[in-house]
């Protein structure tokens, strides 16, 4: 699946009105993860995953900024992500089916916070941008 | 699911049967075919599905999406015995339709996203799980039959 021009350019404009909410949405998407998938817990098991933690909040920050980071390079994932993708590959080591889950809670707190913006063709090219980022973070998996 | 997530999930008043049907749930069928192009492989014959707003406003896709709502907040009068309610509709999707039951998986999170995108941050992460094991065990049920 490739992100075209339209796809790019929904993107872009959707995590520019996000602005200094990224961190906050990147916490709620996680905090969805946890809640609707408890699976996904077993990959935190040493964090405070009570609602408001700290450790939550500053793992949410670093989705976001990662995520922001993809968006600003959006032309060139693999070598904007390449760090990433060695950290999840050869540290990590989170089940791809995992980044699934995150991505479809990342589309609800967006759905939730941005009424207009997430229009059915937004929601499309948000979904395709997230499942790019996942597909680069595991790509050197095996 | 456990009576208090039945009641959180029933707090949106998605489960009170039809005449409840929130109007926003409705368009999430024809959001699956703009968000999933792949799953408009069913439709075929159901005009112009050339874009996001030839979708969005084909009365055909419409019409058929209430049908599928309609069937989904009717099975959910029976949460306790989905694989029940649903039996006679998962043979049919099986064996006459030959629909692909991820189809289902992927309705489920799309229709939660519209949930979400219409009641904000009432869908908190509590009424969403409950959500998510309603959509799943849908899901399932409709699968259950397939061979």
């Amino acid at each position: 699946m490739v992100l075209s021009a339209a796809d790019k350019s929904n993107v872009k404009a959707c995590w520019g009105k996000i602005g200094s909410h990224a961190g906050d949405y990147g916490t709620e998407a996680l905090e969805r993860t946890f809640c609707c998938f408890p699976t996904t817990k077993t990959y935190f098991h040493h964090f405070d995953l009570s609602h408001g933690s700290a450790q939550v909040k500053a793992h949410g920050q670093k989705v976001a900024d990662a995520l922001t980071q993809a968006v600003a390079h959006i032309n060139d994932l693999p070598n904007a992500l390449s760090a990433l993708s060695d950290l999840h590959a050869y540290k990590l080591r989170v089940d791809p089916v995992n980044f699934k889950l995150l991505s479809h809670c990342l589309l609800v707190t967006l759905a939730c916070h941005h009424p207009a913006e997430f229009t059915p063709a937004v929601h499309a090219s948000l979904d395709k941008f997230f499942s790019a980022v996942s597909t680069v973070l595991t790509s050197k998996y095996r | 699911m456990d009576a208090g997530q039945v009641e959180k999930a029933q707090s949106l008043g998605l489960l009170t049967g039809t005449d409840s049907l929130c109007p926003a749930v409705l368009f999430s069928p024809l959001r699956l075919l703009v968000v999933y192009p792949w799953t408009q492989r069913f439709f075929q014959s159901f005009g112009d599905l050339s874009s996001a707003d030839a979708i969005m406003g084909n009365s055909k896709v419409k019409a058929h999406g209430k049908k599928v709502l309609n069937s989904f907040s009717d099975g959910l009068k029976n949460i306790d015995d989905l694989k029940g309610a649903f039996a006679k509709l998962s043979e049919l999707h099986c064996d006459k339709l030959h629909v692909d039951p991820e189809n289902f998986r992927l309705l489920g999170n799309v229709l939660v996203c519209v949930l979400a995108h219409h009641f904000g941050h009432e869908f908190n992460p509590q009424v969403q799980a409950a959500f998510q094991k309603v959509v799943a065990g849908v899901a399932n049920a409709l699968a259950h039959k397939y061979h």
